[in-house]
């Protein structure tokens, strides 16, 4: 056949690609597919960007003409001169009293500032795995340093309290080798001892003029009290929810009613009528005489709160668990307090770590609601002394954006870090 | 044989309370009692000192005593005469309301923005995506007071609708929004007659479920596709239209009108009740948008092809496999946000909307000094609307629990 010089014309040569055609190319061929695919999807399409029209539109200009250098309503009103345009200027003026209350005395606002930073120190080892855990000890370290930068006075009983601590471990150390039992109500008896002991020697030692000058706790206020309501009663609760769940799936009878009827009631209360409990009833059971910090009694309260919505997520992490954990556990010959340190919760609370940073977060929204029982927080602040005051009442929105922003940013931020975390600890290879 | 399985026999020491795992867990239960015991003796008479120190007693006799105050939203009869247990019921009435109407709210907002966030669309499912991050993670709280505060702030006065040229005006001259509140046509039922409408419609509804749970059994049992949709249409509207027009329009709107210095007549919804309302809606509405996406992710692709390749038309395959799965995913959490509802409902108090917690909590607590006895009934209530709805959650669960095994 090949002899027959008759050849059919057959290209040697590959013909250069072709553009695709335009419609199903780059941005139209996206647009095409993601918002004009067909009639109602387009209908959406233009009725969304409708609407973040309006917002824009509504929103840029007021923001774009903010004032920012006013001493009041009045003369930012008179700068504006009519003319859309935020009065932020109340918040350059009281950016104080937004973070740190309008009673702290304010050259000492670099202390809870410091705290504020150190915080992120002290997280850190906590949040990501992968730092040195000798960073652990500066965690430790941590709740009794901003204990003395925010509320101040002598470094004694800070140092006493973290003393106490020490023994408390060594003690359990000690005698957790026989059983963990003897090891822990050790620990905590020593502890105690270590704190009553040190109780009298502080009172002896104290210097009448500390370092720091001590604050009063009823001079906090502002979105500092909101962070330190939030960050102590979150690591507070979260051993107690450990506790409660714990004693939720056991098998003693009594424990187990104790803890389920704790959870029950306070998930079935609004967290209102708890902080009305810290506000007015509290007083009534305690000793006659005794008075108690109103930011004790409340964060007593959130506590409460908070370790039982933390008990019903660990709770569900345990149930999570195959059973063949358990049995695996009970057939190494490990005891109780051995398996569920070394087995089981590990693994549940592991399950548990997206819910536990939700009720995070819950929690640190409502740390707003100790404004309806007159403290000032945030959200107290704004509603009471600043808008009440004759130089800027009536900035109703620049406030309340700022308190938005404030919460959001870490709200967001943290439950940004969960979905982090998840990805991160997803060991199952789906 | 024996010898191995019998525990070691021999007489009772004291230290097998705490070694041996027989007797170790009795041991703890009762320190724990023990302990509890002494912590409520301990609080108990702390309490009763307290109260002697103070000449007070515990008494609910406060209760039948005249609550002297007004409360503005009332359903029941009610007047500064009437007794704290009558201010108390109305406040749990008006809880019941606005947890009510948030709950329907805020299912509509929810449902939508969650299929929305699952929409090819990019611009939507941004901007949804968008709504659920900031309302999620901004304070109820504040949205409560920034909704009350457009609502007393930035609305009109009523006296911004008076004279020739106002410089506000309702909305089709049926709506008013001022600075006092939403006024808005009022149905007027006139009579009997009025209520016969009202139960014709009642009972077409209850006929279009009937008719709809007769073609699904005959369509089961005989393979004959009955319509669907345009009987129960038409069950909808014709009995109670027809019925309507025949007893000469019984039922009537009531149209607001501005008289004096305030609107009068029609349905009047407060400032508090809009601001409260909304805020729990949209709030609430986020986190339901995100149960509802995650329950419709959580059914796997695999079904939704295993149902198109049996030949179902798309919106089967979503009404016959994708939701009933997905609602069992999608209820639980539902309803566990109608709780927080009802329980975030008592941020009332922050804007003066008279629920339980501002009557019984509020008023009455500040006018008697009654603390204990007001929070004790206050935390009971909240306590009984939680297990009965835990309650109802429970028999749903057990009812659409996977028959396994």
């Amino acid at each position: 056949m090949s002899d027959n010089n008759s050849v059919a014309f057959v290209r040697t040569e590959t013909l250069p690609q072709l553009p695709p055609p335009a419609s199903q190319a780059g941005a139209i061929k996206w647009m095409r597919e993601n918002l004009f695919s067909n009639i109602p999807n387009s209908i959406l399409t233009l009725v969304a960007l409708y609407v973040i029209y309006l917002v824009v539109s509504g929103a840029f200009p007021w923001i774009a003409n903010g004032i920012w250098n006013t001493d009041s309503l009045a003369e930012c009103r008179d700068i504006l001169d009519g003319a859309t345009g935020a009065c932020f200027s109340v918040l350059t003026e009281r950016w104080n009293q937004l973070l740190f209350g309008f009673s702290y005395p304010s050259e000492f606002y670099w202390r809870p500032g410091l705290a504020f930073l150190l915080l992120f120190a002290a997280a850190a080892p906590v949040m990501f795995f992968d730092l040195p855990r000798k960073m652990l000890l500066f965690t430790g370290i941590y709740p009794f340093l901003a204990y003395w930068l925010i509320w101040g006075g002598t470094v004694y009983t800070p140092l006493f309290a973290l003393l106490g601590v020490v023994i408390g471990y060594f003690v359990y150390a000690r005698y957790v080798k026989d059983s963990f039992a003897m090891g822990f109500f050790g620990g905590v008896i020593a502890a105690f001892i270590a704190w009553f002991i040190g109780g009298y020697i502080v009172g002896i030692i104290a210097p009448a003029e500390p370092m720091l000058e001590a604050v009063q706790s009823r001079d906090m206020g502002g979105f500092m009290l909101n962070m330190t309501l939030g960050v102590v009663c979150v690591s507070l609760s979260l051993p107690l929810g450990i506790v409660l769940a714990l004693g939720r799936q056991s098998d003693m009878p009594i424990i187990k009613w104790i803890c389920i009827i704790f959870i029950e009631f306070i998930r079935g209360v609004p967290l209102i009528t708890l902080l009305f409990v810290a506000n007015v009833v509290l007083a009534y059971f305690l000793p006659p005489g005794t008075t108690f910090d109103l930011i004790l009694r409340v964060i007593i309260m959130i506590t409460m709160f908070s370790a039982a919505y933390i008990a019903e997520v660990i709770r569900g992490g345990l149930a999570a668990l195959p059973k063949g954990q358990y049995e695996a556990g009970d057939s190494l010959g490990l005891d109780y307090a051995q398996a569920m340190r070394l087995i089981i919760l590990p693994q549940a609370l592991k399950i548990s770590i997206p819910g536990i940073v939700n009720v995070a977060v819950g929690l640190f929204k409502d740390t707003t609601l100790v404004s309806v029982i007159s403290m000032f927080d945030l959200v107290g602040m704004i509603r009471g002394p600043i808008l009440s005051s004759t130089d800027w009442n009536g900035v109703y929105w620049e406030l309340f954006m700022a308190a938005s922003v404030l919460f959001f940013v870490v709200c967001y931020g943290i439950s940004q870090y969960s979905q982090w975390l998840e990805r991160r600890l997803a060991t199952d290879h789906r | 044989m024996t010898s191995v399985t019998d525990p070691p026999q021999g007489s009772f020491r004291l230290s097998m309370l705490i070694n041996d795992t027989r007797y170790r867990s009795y041991t703890f239960q009762f320190i724990a009692l023990i302990l509890l015991i002494s912590f409520m003796a301990y609080l108990g008479i702390n309490l009763v000192s307290n109260l002697a120190a103070q000449g007070l007693n515990i008494s609910f006799g406060f209760l039948a005593d005249p609550a002297g105050y007004d409360i503005n939203q009332r359903l029941i009869e009610y007047d500064s005469q009437s007794s704290h247990l009558r201010a108390a019921v109305v406040g749990i009435i008006n809880t019941l309301i606005v947890a009510f109407l948030a709950c329907v709210t805020a299912t509509i907002f929810g449902v939508i923005a969650g299929v929305l966030r699952l929409s090819n669309n990019w611009v939507v499912r941004k901007l949804m995506a968008f709504y659920v991050e900031i309302f999620r993670n901004i304070p109820v709280l504040i949205w409560i007071i920034i909704i009350f505060s457009i609502m007393t702030v930035a609305m009109p006065a009523p006296r911004d609708f008076r004279g020739e040229d106002p410089t506000a005006s309702m909305l089709f001259d049926s709506f008013a929004f001022t600075n006092r509140g939403v006024y808005s046509p009022a149905p007027v039922l006139d009579g009997v007659s009025g209520w016969i409408v009202i139960a014709v419609f009642v009972a077409s509804i209850i006929g279009i479920v009937a008719y709809r749970k007769y073609a699904t059994k005959k369509l089961y049992d005989t393979g004959q596709l009955l319509p669907m949709l345009w009987p129960s249409v038409a069950l909808f509207f014709v009995p109670a239209l027809l019925v309507f027009f025949i007893l000469g329009r019984p039922i009537s709107l009531d149209y607001p009108s501005l008289q004096g210095f305030n609107f009068q007549d029609g349905l009047h919804l407060r400032g508090s009740l809009i601001a409260l309302w909304f805020a729990l809606a949209i709030y609430t509405g986020a986190f339901i948008a995100e149960n509802v996406r995650a329950g419709i992710q959580a059914i796997s692709k695999g079904q939704t092809e295993a149902a198109a390749s049996l030949g179902l038309r798309p919106s089967r395959i979503m009404n016959l496999v994708i939701l009933p799965q997905a609602l069992r995913v999608i209820i639980p959490p539902l309803i566990s946000q109608y709780l927080n509802i009802t329980k975030n409902s008592s941020l009332a108090i922050a804007v003066g909307y008279m629920d339980v917690t501002s009557t019984l909590g509020g008023i009455t607590l500040n006018q008697t000094g009654r603390a204990i006895e007001c929070i004790l009934l206050l935390m009971l209530f909240y306590l009984t609307i939680s297990l009965l709805i835990s309650g109802v959650m429970n028999l749903y669960n057990n009812s659409v629990k996977l028959k396994e095994r």
